[in-house]
Order: C-alpha cells, then structure tokens, then sequence
C-alpha cells in the first residue's frame, strides 16, 4: 500500500479510542476477581459467579463484534481518502 | 464403574470412528490445488479456508478432548478455581482481534508458515528462530500425548481400557488402532482432514452439550440442588483439609491465581503452534476478525461444561481419578446409545487437535530445523516429505509417552508446556508490532522465563506429588500467589527491556528485518498478496 506520511490521518481518533475501549473492557471485567467472587443472586439456582462470568461472555462478543464494525469503518475511511 | 463392556455405547461409537475416518481420507480431495507438493498445500490447507471452516477449525483445535475432560474435572475436585477456563477463554478473542491480524499480513506476504519463519525474518536471527521452534514442539508434544489420555478416560468408562490384570498390548490396543488411522489420513490429507472432521466433532459436542445442559439438570431436581450438594461436598471437603481447598467462589487468597491463570492463559493460547497453523490457513484478515466475533460461542460451551462437574457432584459420582467424572456422568445419565454418541464427541474431540498439532510441530521441524541447518536448499517437494513424515514421528512419540510413562508425567510436561510457550511471546507479538526489541535480548529475556518457570514448577508439590503439583507459586515482590507462567513472562520482558536499552547503546548489530511497515497491514487483493501463494520458498526472499 503506498502510504504518503503527509496526507496520514490522526493516529488516535475518537473511533479508535472506543475500539479500544472494547477490547479493553474485558480484562478489566474479568481481572476485577472480588468485583465477582459471590454467591448471591443466583440466577435459576447458579451462583452469582457463575452466571456473571457467562453473561461477559456474551458482553464480550457484543464488544468485539461493536470493534470490528467500527475497524471496518475506520479502514473503509482511511482507504477511501488514499485513493481520493 | 459397571463391570463389563457397554455394548451399544461401544457400537455407536465405533460407528462415528469409521466415519471419520473415511472422511479423513476423502479430505485429500476436497479443494485439491494443483501445487500439492508444497508445504503450504499440506500444511495449511492451501491457506483457503473461509470464515466457517476457520471457525470449525479453530474450535476444533482449542477445545480438545483434554479441555472437555480436564475443565469439568478441575470443577468437580475444587469447584470455582476451576472455572478460570471461562475467563481465559473471554480475553482470548479481543487479543485474537489485536495481534493475529498482522500475522496473517506478514505471513502472507513473505510465505511464513510458521511463528518462527516470522521471528527469523523479522529479526534476522536464526538463534531465535530456533528457540521459538523449539518451545512449540516441546510444548505441543505433551499436549499431543494429553489428548489420548481424553480418549483412554472415555474407552476405561466404555469397559475396553481392560482391567489392571490385563496384558498391556490388549489394554493398549484400541487406543494404538485409533493412533494408527488418525496418523495415516494426517499423512495423506495434511490439514484438510482436521478441518473437514472438526465438523463433525463441533456439531456431536454442540449435541452433546445442549442435551446434557438441559436433561441432567432436570433428572437431578434443577441447579439448586446441584449446586447445594456441590456446597455441602466443598465444605466437607474444607474442614477435613483444616484450610479452604474447594469452594463455590473463589475466597480472597484464590482471587490472584484465578486471575493471573485466566490472564496467563489467554496469552498462552495463541503462540501455540496449532493455533497460529490454524490460523494462517483462513483466506484472508477479515476471516480473523469475524472469527473473533463467533468464536466466543465455544467459551459459552466451555462454561455449561464446567457446569457438568457441579452435575457429577450431585450425581453422587464417586471417582478416584477425576477425569473419569464426566464420562461416567454421561454413562449413569444417559441411555446406552446417547452415552455412545457422546463418547464418540470426546473421542473425535481428540483426534482433530492431535491432527492439527502434529502438523504444526511438523512444520516447525521442517521449516527452522530442517531446512534452517540441515538442508538449505530442499524444494517445496521435499519440505513436504519431511514435514509429514515428521508429523508421523511425532504421533509414535506421544503414544510412546503415554504408554511408557505414568499419566502424570503428560500432565506435567502439558503445565510446564504452558509456561514455556509464553516465553516466545515477547519475539512474537513484540516483533509484530515494533522492531525496537534487540534480537539477543529477546534470546536472554526467554531463557530466563523458561528456566525461571521450570525452577519454579518444579518447587511446587502437592498432597500427591513433591514437584510440579500445580502452576501457581507466590508471586515475588508481591507476595500473593500466582501463576507462575505469567511470573516468568514479566520476567522475560524485563530482561528485554534493559537488555535492549544496553544492547542498542552498545550499537550491538540488530540483524535484518525482511519485512516492511505496509506488511502488516497488506491484505487480500493488495499487490504482492496472492490469494494462492507460490509455493513456500518463493515467498520467502534468498538472505538467509
């Protein structure tokens, strides 16, 4: 890809902030240990921490899945205003 | 254990055997390319695979007949600490999404087959290079051999494994002829045949799961009993041991240790050799990326699974060694017929990682030994033949090593696997993202994380073993415990971090880096990226 370094766009921009915010949140989440190391609620009878950890699962897909539309953009952007 | 062979168990089962097998001989033919002699042919699949049978490729090769006896296993003898597979599993994908990206690039681009084709040429340092090939092989050897340790588990509840009074050819048997057949269509079908069998695996353990998630849980009175007779079991568990060894939540002192497993863990996955091979034969980034964002549907799986452990609990299933728990869940619970359809999951659940990881240790071989110090000039052709006769050597050798030595010895060697291979991440996710690391720093900070880590490993003992009874030590300098692979990589990246500074003062020669900034980010229909390489060794430029 021939790349002119005078016409590159910003490094860091607000969309690239928030993919990273995305892919961040997770270790956050799941590193936090205390924030979840708990019985109660259950949830149709599976402790709390048990139930917290799957739902991230599914936050977490949401999360990659919000990442990789907003990249898409980013990059979609970016080439578009290469060939311009 | 009932006494005797389950005869509709072991009939349904044999049943999936052989039509697998067959698949796994007829792979050879599906999306036949027209260079077959080259090692990206074999080894990667023609680097072809969509986004689907990436996934089923990538789900195959993670989640092996191991993790399906091991994780509910781990749950069943201690409860929450066991469930640290879940959040390792979580915090895979947004690394998957950040750094495997640019390795496709730049692997593509230069026709790297393997992490440490990468590490040569990014660094241009063939000590590197080899210390990276060597920890894949070494770590994937005793993964390999850990996956018939899955498959003898489901064969002892079956009745076939033999008592203890039985000759050992006889005991042994089965599982050779499983060995045999799976070695012969790796041989002829490379990748293609993993591949195309992790369909079959996936849709039995989806199957199997699903049923099992829903029907054990009401046949034992719902969740709140189960986890009440799981409560009662840790506690009693607890005061016998006089200190917390088991519980439904992690107490205080287990919080670190969860973490840094989960954390350590999820960095770990990922310079496995299997799975950068699994990787690399998708057809393009974007393949990756999307992946990413239908992958976590494994770890869902993954956590209902743990859950069978809490199951077993309740069940009243009383074993000696834990990795039977499940599959004599699964035979008290379920008809004769469906206990065969899920041992047939568990049992293919082996051979599909086996294929993939032998293969990838194989090209390993090929690629930064063979034709790094032995052989130079060897052509594509050659390569091949190597590679999959390699790949043969590699099978022999972990049967030997299960057959040989004491079951421990693998589990051992697979924690001690885990350790070492985070080692090669500094070279490896480092160089993809920054040429700054100096290439003899790198070599000192991983041989200090791999002999830190064995040191380590080998102080721990446990009620049954004086070393390696487990991966977790106090952490120095913090003083909590922790998981000592992730000890050992702080460790290694600090040492290449200083070592760096100096070694770039002393102007110490940085070797040549083959690549380009615009590499890493080149994708399909980007000039110098084919959609089918040449074969391997006109990728890779002559400098070496």
């Amino acid at each position: 890809m021939p790349e002119e370094s005078g016409a590159k766009p910003p490094t860091v921009t607000p969309m690239r902030v928030v993919i990273a915010l995305c892919l961040i949140a997770p270790f956050v989440a799941m590193l936090w240990v205390s924030s979840y190391a708990k019985i109660e609620p259950a949830f149709i009878g599976i402790p709390f921490f048990y139930w917290y950890q799957m739902l991230w699962v599914l936050v977490s897909t949401a999360l990659t899945m919000i990442a990789y539309k907003l990249w898409q953009r980013d990059q979609r952007a970016r080439k578009g205003g290469a060939s311009a | 254990m009932k006494d005797g062979v389950n005869g509709v168990a072991l009939a349904v089962f044999i049943f999936f055997f052989l039509a697998v097998t067959v698949i796994g001989f007829m792979a050879a033919r599906w999306r036949k390319a027209e260079n077959e002699a080259s090692l990206d042919e074999w080894g990667l699949g023609g680097r072809s695979f969509g986004t689907w049978v990436t996934w089923f490729l990538l789900g195959g090769d993670l989640y092996t007949a191991y993790t399906f006896v091991a994780v509910p296993a781990a749950v069943y003898a201690a409860g929450a600490a066991g469930f640290f597979a879940v959040p390792y599993t979580i915090l895979v994908y947004p690394l998957i999404f950040t750094f495997l990206p640019r390795l496709w690039s730049v692997s593509h681009k230069h026709g790297y087959v393997t992490t440490s084709d990468f590490v040569r040429g990014r660094f241009g340092s063939k000590g590197l290079s080899l210390a990276v090939a060597l920890t894949g092989i070494l770590a994937t050897m005793p993964y390999i051999a850990l996956q018939l340790v899955g498959i003898q588990a489901v064969l002892d509840v079956m009745g076939v494994g033999g008592g203890e009074t039985t000759h050992w050819f006889i005991k042994d048997l089965p599982l050779l002829i499983a060995f045999a057949v799976l070695a012969a269509y790796t041989y002829s079908s490379g990748l293609r045949a993993p591949a195309l069998i992790a369909f079959v695996k996936d849709g039995l353990i989806y199957l199997v799961i699903a049923v099992a998630i829903i029907y054990i849980p009401i046949k034992l009175g719902g969740f709140d009993t189960i986890f009440a007779a799981a409560g009662e079991k840790f506690s009693a568990a607890n005061e016998a041991a006089g200190k917390p060894v088991a519980g439904l939540a992690p107490g205080a002192s287990g919080q670190w240790v969860y973490a840094t497993l989960a954390l350590g863990s999820a960095l770990a996955l990922f310079m496995y050799p299997h799975s950068i091979t699994a990787t690399l034969s998708s057809r393009s980034r974007e393949v990756i990326r999307r992946n990413t964002t239908i992958l976590p549907l494994y770890s869902l799986m993954l956590g209902l699974l743990a859950l069978l452990g809490f199951m077993a609990i309740a069940a009243g299933i009383k074993v000696q060694n834990g990795q039977l728990a499940i599959p004599q869940l699964f035979e008290n619970m379920f008809p004769d017929w469906f206990a065969g359809v899920a041992f047939a999951a568990i049992g293919i659940g082996a051979l599909v990682p086996a294929a993939i990881m032998s293969i990838a240790a194989a090209n390993l071989f090929t690629r930064n030994i063979y034709k790094d110090f032995i052989k130079p000039d060897a052509t594509p052709a050659q390569e091949t033949k190597v590679s999959k006769l390699v790949s043969l050597l590699v099978k022999v050798g972990a049967l030997a090593f299960v057959l040989t030595m004491d079951k421990t010895v693998a589990i051992n060697f697979q924690l001690l696997g885990g350790i070492w291979i985070l080692q090669t991440m500094p070279a490896l996710v480092g160089g993809l993202f920054t040429r700054w690391f100096h290439r003899w720093a790198l070599i000192a900070g991983w041989a200090v994380g791999m002999i830190y880590g064995t040191a380590a490993a080998y102080g721990v003992a446990s009620p049954t073993q004086k070393h390696f009874g487990g991966s977790s030590k106090e952490i120095p300098g913090i003083g909590e415990i922790g998981y000592i692979g992730l000890t050992a990589f702080v460790l290694n990246v600090l040492v290449v971090v200083v070592l760096t500074f100096v070694l770039n003062a002393l102007k110490a020669p940085a070797g040549v880096d083959e690549t380009s900034p615009s590499d890493y980010t080149a994708d399909i229909g980007d000039p110098g990226v084919k959609a089918e390489l040449p074969p391997a060794t006109a990728g890779a430029p002559g400098g070496h």
